[in-house]
């Protein structure tokens, strides 16, 4: 079964992966492990999860602005998500993005969702990025 | 609105002023348009967070832009290391580690920086005025500058917070906008006693609180009774934008830019009215400490890096007494302050309690503890908050007074009874 999402591609790119998904924000610094990609914060519910290579949906990133370096170092380590969806603009996923290609030449997608749909997401299924903000979802 | 870049922004743009200019202004400028800026601003000063060494892309980056020449273009102060650079080694940290970390410290004081090495740049003779647009980084220092002094930056992340310090040049967005800083939630503080508003550890949990309620939103706090001081906002700043996403809050009648509650609303009604119960920071206090039982290993002070102020208040606490042997007692503040301190005789009646002092840096940021150290305790909510995740240690967080005396005691003796119902 497939469902189709459009969202706004902040810094468009495509990406593949399971989706993950937590309508609580989260700090990557003291949140997200950048030698596993392990979520850290203890007090998240996605607290000793692996978000690596999944396409990972928060509202919008909280507290430390380390939270740039931190995403940078999980994607040279290669243990990034594949993917970041959020509900507004954050500027800490665009900056890693946009340095991550600057250092690395790696793509790492970064989407807005309108409330609604982003609401209506569930970890589990498959998700496809595409280049103009489509997203694919595919339950197995 | 499509970005419009002046002749001189563009000239950075294409390479007129070296490499680094070049790299740092297409960094700005590309996260002008993902924040739909129509133009960049000046700013009259920086705060760079990104010297702390967290991994090699960090120090790559760092070492890429020093290697080119770069030199800042407004003056710029720097936050944390990842190390005390002239202590590490008294403590835990792996040699091979501190190299880097201390690669990346030096990096970023090649480019023409001020090396306060502090998370508190506010408390040092670097703190902006009213009004005054700046770039700077740091969660609490940010949430400071903008509630706390009326200073206006967005919050910027590791490495715009440098790119935005060497072009002296910053997106036209986010906090810097008038419109922006208008609060959108209002937070009631019902019920909530005079007593328990003056207990020391009453501005951190509501810090907490305010994080948790406020998620990205403009907070604005009302019923906070007296006239809180500069510590006590610090410690709320540093605690709310750990807990959320609080770049910036109100507090009716204390903050620059709320003298009331129209002000602070610019007129219009809150998005959302929210009441803070005795109950909410009663949970929220319990929330902070993730150990159970009275084992104690460390009393760690700092975080934000202690004032001078502070530091008076700790020693009215621990004049003339010992910290058990079995409790390590350590304090963060900057290099500034220690300096303040070990003048005026401080330090020595600190050293007398047992207490060390860090500088530059603090637990966070420096893998500096022993393994022995299970359990923390503190005063600091940002400490509290990070410590399970970033350290894997249990934390019990209380005020400075019962800090001071479970040091002493060898056990966790928290009194609550004002908290109770």
């Amino acid at each position: 079964m497939e469902e189709l999402i459009h969202a706004r591609p902040v810094i468009p790119g495509e990406a593949e992966g399971m989706l993950m998904v937590s309508s609580e924000p989260l700090s990557f610094w003291g949140g997200y492990d950048q030698q596993t990609g392990e979520i850290i914060d203890r007090r998240h519910p996605l607290s000793g999860r692996i978000a690596a290579g999944h396409v990972l949906a928060l509202p919008f990133t909280r507290g430390s602005s380390t939270t740039t370096a931190v995403l940078l170092e999980a994607v040279r380590v290669g243990v990034a998500p594949a993917a970041l969806l959020s509900t507004g603009v954050d500027t800490c996923f665009a900056l890693a993005s946009i340095v991550a290609k600057e250092l690395y030449a790696r793509s790492l997608p970064v989407l807005v969702l309108r409330r609604q749909d982003f609401d209506a997401l569930a970890s589990g299924p498959s998700a496809a990025i595409m280049r103009d903000g489509k997203i694919i979802l595919s339950k197995s | 609105m499509p970005l419009e870049l002046t002749a001189a922004d563009r000239a950075m743009l294409d390479g007129e002023g070296g490499a680094a200019m070049q790299t740092a202004m297409s960094i700005v400028a590309q996260m002008a348009e993902v924040q739909g800026a129509g133009e960049l601003l000046d700013i009259t000063q920086a705060h760079i967070d990104a010297t702390v060494y967290v991994g090699d892309a960090g120090l790559e980056f760092a070492e890429r832009l020093a290697g080119q020449g770069a030199k800042v273009a407004v003056p710029s102060t720097l936050n944390v290391g990842a190390l005390d650079e002239h202590h590490w080694h008294e403590w835990a940290v792996a040699p091979e580690w501190a190299a880097r970390a201390r690669r990346q410290m030096h990096a970023y004081e090649s480019m023409g920086t001020t090396p306060t090495w502090t998370c508190a740049p506010y408390q040092t003779v670097h703190r902006p005025t009213f009004g005054e647009h700046i770039a700077w980084g740091e969660s609490n220092a940010v949430s400071f500058a903008n509630s706390v002094i009326g200073a206006r930056t967005d919050f910027y992340a590791d490495m715009l917070d440098i790119c935005c310090a060497l072009t002296g040049r910053a997106p036209a967005a986010g906090l810097h906008l008038s419109e922006n800083r208008i609060g959108r939630l209002l937070l009631r503080l019902v019920g909530v006693p005079k007593k328990v508003q003056q207990d020391d550890s009453f501005f951190t949990v509501l810090g907490y609180v305010t994080g948790r309620m406020a998620g990205n939103r403009i907070p604005v706090v009302e019923g906070v009774l007296g006239e809180p001081d500069e510590d006590q906002l610090k410690a709320l700043a540093a605690t709310a934008a750990s807990s959320g996403a609080v770049a910036m809050f109100h507090i009716i009648g204390v903050t620059p830019e709320a003298p009331t509650c129209e002000a602070a609303f610019h007129g219009r009604r809150p998005e959302e009215i929210l009441d803070i119960t005795m109950d909410e920071l009663r949970r929220a206090r319990c929330e902070l400490t993730t150990a159970d039982g009275a084992q104690l290993d460390m009393v760690v002070l700092g975080s934000p890096h202690l004032s001078i102020g502070e530091i008076k208040r700790l020693l009215l606490l621990v004049e003339g007494k010992r910290a058990h042997p079995e409790v390590e007692f350590l304090v963060t503040t900057s290099r500034a302050v220690a300096h303040l301190a070990e003048r005026s005789g401080a330090m020595e009646c600190l050293r007398a309690f047992g207490a060390r002092v860090t500088v530059d840096t603090c637990i966070l940021t420096t893998p500096m503890l022993p393994e022995g150290v299970r359990v923390l305790m503190t005063n600091a909510g940002k400490f509290a908050y990070y410590t399970p995740g970033l350290l894997s240690r249990e934390v019990v967080f209380s005020g400075m007074e019962d800090c001071v005396r479970s040091a002493i005691e060898g056990r966790v003796v928290v009194e609550d009874r004002l908290w109770k119902n």
